[in-house]
């Protein structure tokens, strides 16, 4: 890790590409599987991008006799992710992890030149004969973030920091809305986007806007810890995002939808060294330990403990689904009817708000 | 809440919104006053930013943080003014390359320190004043940095308009020829305009990492210093017109993220660029103006000087 930002640092002094640091961590050994991941923030964002780094490590951890890990940080969305994956795919990467939703066309594309490399495309739906795609129900842990503020917003009023406007982001507010207003239906919920997964100040300046207009309960869907420590400022709650961010602001700190990829990514690895490695689609939720929440801050009441609890626990157990009918739009219309739930497509074309939030989705 | 009630916050996070940019605006003016185009800021900042918030966490002590920013900032100034002035690099090219190596340089110097939290700076209270309606958080109830950076525009204002010292430095930045000719010396007092420059950036970086959002993360000035160099022209060099510009930018930032937050049925990605479509049309309508920008352009900005020529 110290060899390669330092490489940055003499690239940056030469004006360089980031993306030429690609193969510097990578050893020489050639009978090992080299294995790159791509991550579109810095992997030191406390959140996204530190969370599969963790995943990272324990390949790395579990397999290291047999793997080397190579990754590139901070690529962003677009043109410039094709070249990086193309890197990691001319240099000997065998198995490459994109981690984010905006390097979808970029891995497909270079997926197509490289057939004997495979590919694991995270967030996405295309896939190919050397494409897979895996991502996290993360709704479902918004669903036990929503019923929690619910029960803990004095004013009524969500304050909630999008990235966006997605369907994953979108369906992440649903699904924190649903659960939010079925423990306090007087709640509502206002979206403030960023449009950026990564701006310390743009989100500390969203969540101040957000307070200022009465919120007592932050949630973010973006990565900084900026919201907590802001939150923490004006002494109200904030729910963390990817991974624990309670240091940032412990009387602030709820809980946070913690993403775990560690147990995925050494079984898809190992997948590779046995030769039974299928371009599937892999999206689990709490059950499968991809999704989890962050310890409770000490605050809550021991009664929400115990119902949030209890609905992580029917959540696993199947009893309760995230989208479960009726779930109505903004304009009262029954999308979900009663004894249904949203299927997986919908889930992830969702493009509309639940009765309860307030404005519209940015089309 | 009515929606009246919300121009006090909003004008209390317009000013803090506008710091960063003001510190880093000011010393790029007269960066560019004394003729010299440093695009570095970006890098400076984060440099700044990193150094001011390490120092803090190890001693305790934010006036010794920011102190060491400003060192900090000036020392990677340093490394642009002996490219550009006596090397005679491009300017242009060393900046871009100054701001590359701002982003790795801080980021490795910073890699001890991610995932640390630091208080921010205690806000100013006036009881009485603090608690005015509207304009009380605004004007009393803001920390010392934010009042610092406004103070530093008259005082660079004076210094330029109405000292000798600036008086000679605008000269240099007019005419380095005719300004050699008549015994100053143009390079040394370059050297030190990029010098300032360089502090006031690490300021305004360190500004961000030790108070605005009190942590250290990669690239956590996410383009400001870019706005902070855009400030300047729109500024026509002048200071007063950059603190103006500083918190035209600042409000429309944290007003497009408060019509959001109400609802008001406004595509959000349009709202996000709207302080950035402010910046050109501003920059748009002086253009049109060639005296205007002929008459505070310092004319010899970015050029190359040798005293042997």
């Amino acid at each position: 890790m110290n060899r390669r930002t330092m490489g940055k640092a003499v690239l940056g002094l030469a004006g360089a590409a980031i993306a030429l640091s690609v193969g510097m961590g990578s050893a020489l050994a050639q009978d090992k599987l080299k294995v790159g991941f791509v991550y579109v923030g810095p992997v030191s964002d406390h959140g996204y991008s530190y969370q599969h780094d963790q995943g990272r490590l324990a390949v790395e951890k579990e397999l290291g006799d047999k793997v080397t890990t190579t990754f590139v940080e901070n690529v962003p969305e677009g043109a410039d992710a094709e070249r990086v994956v193309e890197q990691l795919a001319a240099s000997g990467h065998k198995l490459i992890f994109t981690t984010s939703f905006g390097f979808m066309n970029p891995t497909l594309k270079v997926a197509k030149r490289y057939p004997d490399v495979k590919f694991e495309h995270a967030t996405g739906y295309k896939r190919a004969e050397n494409v897979a795609t895996y991502s996290g129900r993360f709704y479902e842990g918004r669903t036990v973030v929503g019923a929690i503020a619910g029960k803990m917003t004095k004013s009524n009023i969500i304050g909630y920091i999008g990235s966006y406007p997605i369907p994953e982001v979108v369906g992440g507010i649903n699904a924190f809305t649903i659960a939010l207003r079925e423990q306090n239906p007087k709640a509502e919920v206002r979206v403030v986007w960023v449009n950026s997964w990564y701006d310390p100040g743009k989100e500390a300046e969203a969540a101040k806007a957000l307070i200022d207009q009465g919120a007592d309960v932050i949630v973010q869907h973006t990565d900084s810890p900026a919201p907590i420590q802001t939150a923490q400022e004006r002494g109200l709650w904030s729910v963390g995002q990817s991974s624990d961010m309670t240091r940032f602001g412990p009387k602030s700190h709820l809980t946070a939808i913690v993403e775990d990829w560690n147990g995925y990514y050494v079984q898809r690895v190992k997948a590779v060294l046995d030769g039974s490695w299928k371009p599937i689609d892999t999206w689990g939720g709490i059950s499968t330990g991809m999704v989890e929440l962050a310890p409770y801050n000490p605050a809550i009441p021991a009664d929400v403990v115990k119902m949030a609890d209890q609905l992580k626990a029917d959540i696993v157990s199947g009893k309760r689904h995230s989208f479960q009918g009726p779930v109505k739009d903004q304009a009262g219309k029954v999308v979900i009817p009663e004894g249904k739930t949203a299927t997986d497509e919908q889930i992830l074309k969702m493009d509309w708000y639940v009765e309860g939030v307030q404005g519209k989705v940015p089309k | 809440m009515n929606d009246f009630a919300l121009i006090g916050p909003i004008l209390a996070a317009m000013f803090a919104a506008a710091t960063p940019l003001l510190f880093a605006a000011l010393g790029e003016l007269v960066v560019e006053k004394s003729g010299v185009l440093n695009l570095g800021v970006e890098g400076m900042m984060l440099v700044g930013a990193v150094c001011g918030f390490a120092v803090t966490i190890q001693t305790g002590s934010a006036v010794t943080g920011f102190l060491v920013a400003a060192l900090a900032g000036a020392a990677t100034a340093s490394l642009f003014a002996v490219l550009t002035l006596f090397l005679l690099a491009n300017q242009v090219a060393t900046g871009l390359a100054l701001t590359l190596f701002g982003v790795g340089l801080s980021a490795l110097i910073g890699q001890g320190f991610v995932g640390i939290p630091l208080e921010g700076l205690p806000k100013l209270y006036i009881p009485g004043l603090t608690d005015l309606p509207v304009v009380g958080q605004a004007l009393f109830g803001q920390d010392i940095m934010v009042y610092l950076a406004v103070a530093a525009v008259p005082l660079v204002h004076l210094f330029l308009y109405r000292t000798r010292a600036g008086l000679v430095l605008r000269a240099v930045g007019e005419n380095h020829t005719a300004a050699h000719a008549l015994g100053y010396k143009v390079l040394r007092i370059r050297f030190l305009a990029v010098l300032f420059g360089g502090a006031m950036a690490g300021l305004g970086g360190a500004f961000l990492s030790m108070d605005y959002t009190p942590m250290w993360a990669e690239n956590m000035t996410s383009g400001r210093g870019w706005i902070a160099l855009a400030l300047v022209v729109f500024a026509t060099w002048k200071p007063v017109r950059a603190m103006l510009g500083a918190w035209l930018f600042g409000g429309v930032t944290i007003l497009q993220l408060h019509v959001q937050g109400l609802g008001i049925d406004v595509p959000s990605q349009l709202l996000s660029m709207l302080p950035y479509l402010a910046t050109v049309l501003v920059l748009v309508l002086i253009s049109r103006d060639v005296a205007r920008i002929r008459l505070n352009a310092p004319a010899c900005l970015g050029k190359l000087f040798h005293p042997d020529a």
